[in-house]
């Protein structure tokens, strides 16, 4: 065990914390993440590539800083961007641009990465369909090649951002005869296609964050395919990787319970604070408990992946354990704050300008988006503890 | 920056496994448990081979002097091996106790001893934690009076440790005059635990303890560590045996793994565990070298792995059915090691109250 950094790396954050201070008057003001609109400050974009605080290990060529992966960089940066509570610079997009610098053409990576790390081409994703969810890989949206064109029909649901991004990549069926994981590919094609029409979904929150994408005749051009005809599933599964690579950062889970803690010093009820109501405290203690193991537990994550170790089942339970956590953290803050914790939507007497309430709404769906709780479930039933897979229903009933 | 094991912690852990494997069975467990006995003397012995008791010991006491992650690594694997063995009060917490506030004398006749693993040395700080069926242990002009309850490794041991309310710990001869000993019977018969009654009892007082209670308050907080650690041992090992079974068991023409419901559970189990390696890791590390954040992280590996330690020991019996309430299976034992390491030292609420102190939240 060994928790210091190196002289190395205490440089670094030396350097960081100087940019930052030096520079932070010039970052744009952002208040709320809009999906599929990457912080679209321009300059500040900018002046981040050139000091390989964003982009940082996407290749100069398609417009990134060019440094080597280093993951305790990377981690660092963030931290003191988070420290700073300055908004952080973009990678383009945290699915789709390491999906095409793996796997794309020359002319596509060309085309798609520079824009999208400058922030002038966002992107969203058209992955689930309404019979499609957990069970993604039965997606029935098709593309039929028609001369140099493939022609989409079907529909898309879940799709974050997509009234604001310029681009959607999209699983399609192209092969409708094959196995339903051989018979899918990976498209890109811009938003502005004709055919394309986006509904807003409006969520329990009361917000439009997600979408449905309805496809009527769109027509794309043949080459704008990531990967093979009839790979996109595994092109996909690169891209889920980057994604999940991105869940569950336990650091801000502890700045968050840091905040319930200071509310619990400051609120009162009848007259006493709310920290020394023995139940509310000890919900608090439990949560922190459970905070502190996935803290160390994304430590140790960390440490095998600069080694380039797989860190087995420390990694697989990070999405399940740590969107349940954010949920009960939201939970008690609103407990313990009692009936002021269901006011809402700006009302008199709202505590943390209704984050609490919002968040619990959020992290409910963030228990379902990316993969349920109880897909993480089998995940870790199957591929981490080795349990036989659920048989299909066509073999029970032969059995039987 | 490196979240790991050293190559060497990994080789202890493995030697120490290694062994247990073979000298430690469950027919070896049941065999001690079955007669009552206080330990296996066998298993013992090699511990000390190994140098398991003097993991904590200076090597000017003959110990090996290794750190408190090292020790908890024992204590993983002996809470895996179910191991009838002392461990926490007299390999752990004594030379804790000793090293932290007994004079030279008292460290030159009690360390390499324990670290030889001639000795077994029971602790008797339960009172000042939480006191039940005793008005505490009063210490007046070198005479101790009252009772200490749940005095750890206590049954057979050829030393006590026991703390009095002031906080001072005093080294008493079991046998000696004023001193009653009786065995408690527990769930877990593979540790012991005993009451002691003091009457004007003559105890050698670790001078260092006097009037400072830092040395009570570390010895009761490395025990927690080491609780903690084999509790994460006996859970990992109704864990495996878990996911073994439902990987053979068949019912309705398929592996029970393969329902859902079954698979859930073992999943459920492997998520609140895991991340319960790492927090032992971090506070085992943490009391040797950031000990500023040691006595919190103390309360937190204690608590949390009673917790997960409770939930697993439940989910574990329910996938194997039936047979999980069986004597036969002997899934019982990691059941009743994992029930008595919540109890001790601290059940998880009273302990998450000291975590709440110890932030000063209150």
């Amino acid at each position: 065990m060994d928790l210091e950094y190196s002289p190395e790396y205490r440089a670094f954050r030396d350097e960081v914390r100087d940019f930052l201070e030096e520079n932070k008057h010039r970052a744009p003001n952002q208040t709320r993440m809009i999906p599929g609109r990457p912080n679209s400050a321009k300059g500040w974009q900018q002046l981040l590539i050139e000091h390989g605080y964003a982009a940082r290990t996407i290749p100069k060529e398609y417009g990134g800083y060019g440094a080597e992966p280093d993951i305790l960089k990377t981690r660092i940066i963030a931290e003191e961007f988070a420290r700073a509570r300055v908004p952080p610079g973009h990678s383009g997009d945290n699915r789709l641009v390491p999906t095409v610098l793996e796997l794309g053409t020359e002319e596509q990576k060309q085309w798609l990465v520079p824009p999208s790390v400058r922030g002038e081409m966002t992107w969203c994703q058209g992955y689930s369909e309404p019979g499609s969810g957990s069970d993604l890989a039965s997606l029935s949206t098709k593309a039929e090649l028609d001369g140099d064109e493939w022609v989409i029909n079907g529909q898309k649901i879940w799709t974050s951002g997509a009234q604001n991004a310029d681009m959607m990549f999209c699983l399609v069926r192209t092969e409708p005869d094959a196995p339903k994981h051989n018979g899918i590919s990976y498209l890109v094609f811009s938003m502005d296609t004709p055919g394309i029409e986006v509904r807003p979904l409006v969520s329990m929150m009361g917000d439009a964050f997600f979408n449905e994408v309805f496809f009527t005749d769109v027509r794309v051009p043949k080459d704008q395919i990531i990967g093979k005809r009839g790979e996109g599933w595994f092109v996909a599964n690169t891209t889920l990787r980057y994604e999940r690579g991105g869940l569950g950062d336990p650091n801000e889970a502890e700045n968050r319970l840091n905040r319930i803690v200071d509310m619990m010093k400051r609120e009162t009820v009848s007259g006493e604070r709310l920290i020394d109501n023995p139940i509310y405290r000890d919900r608090l203690l439990k949560l922190q408990g459970q905070i502190l193991a996935m803290k160390f537990n994304g430590m140790r994550v960390l440490s095998h992946n600069i080694k380039g170790e797989e860190p087995g089942m420390a990694r697989w339970i990070v999405k399940l354990n740590g969107c349940e956590l954010n949920h009960q953290m939201a939970g008690l803050a609103i407990d313990v704050l009692g009936e002021l914790g269901l006011l809402y939507d700006g009302s008199d007497y709202l505590r943390d300008g209704g984050f609490w309430q919002a968040r619990y709404m959020l992290d409910l769906g963030l228990i379902i988006g990316g993969g349920t709780a109880q897909i993480q479930k089998n995940m870790i039933g199957e591929r981490a503890l080795g349990l036989p897979k659920e048989p299909k229903v066509e073999e029970a009933r032969a059995r039987a | 920056m490196d979240f790991a094991l050293s190559e060497e912690q990994r080789m202890l852990q493995d030697s120490i496994s290694g062994y247990l494997e073979s000298g430690c069975p469950l027919t070896r467990v049941r065999e001690v448990a079955e007669e009552r006995e206080d330990r296996a003397d066998d298993i013992w012995n090699e511990l000390t081979n190994l140098g398991v008791h003097g993991v904590l010991v200076d090597e000017d006491y003959g110990g090996v002097g290794l750190g408190h992650l090292e020790a908890s690594l024992i204590a993983e694997a002996l809470g895996n091996a179910v191991a009838p063995v002392p461990y926490v009060a007299s390999s752990i917490m004594a030379p804790t106790a000793l090293a932290a506030a007994g004079s030279d004398e008292q460290k030159e006749a009690w360390l390499p001893r324990i670290a030889g693993g001639e000795v077994v040395v029971g602790v008797g700080v339960s009172e000042q934690i939480g006191r039940r069926e005793t008005e505490g242990v009063s210490s007046t002009d070198g005479k101790l009076n009252g009772k200490a309850m749940f005095v750890l490794d206590g049954a057979s041991a050829d030393v006590l440790i026991i703390a009095s309310d002031d906080g001072a710990l005093h080294l008493v001869d079991p046998n000696g005059p004023g001193v009653t000993r009786n065995k408690l019977k527990t769930i877990d018969r593979t540790r012991t635990v005993a009451e002691v009654v003091l009457d004007g009892a003559v105890g050698d007082v670790l001078p260092g303890s006097i009037d400072d209670r830092e040395p009570l308050l570390t010895t009761i907080d490395v025990g927690r560590v080491i609780l903690a650690a084999d509790t994460l041992g006996a859970a990992q090992s109704m864990l495996d045996t878990s996911v073994d079974y439902a990987k053979e068991r068949r019912q309705f023409n398929r592996v029970i793994g393969s329902f859902q419901a079954v698979k859930h559970m073992c999943a459920e189990m492997a998520a609140e565990l895991e991340p319960c390696r790492s927090l032992v890791w971090y506070t085992a590390h943490a009391y040797s070298a950031i000990p500023e954040e040691g006595r919190l992280m103390a309360c937190h590996a204690k608590a949390h792995l009673a917790e997960v330690g409770k939930f697993v020991a439940r989910k574990s019996t329910e996938v194997h059915g039936g047979m999980g309430i069986t004597d036969l299976l002997g899934l019982h034992y990691w059941f009743k090691r994992i029930g008595f390491n919540r109890q001790l030292l601290g059940a998880p609420e009273l302990v998450r109250a000291e975590a709440a102190r110890v932030q000063e939240w209150v």
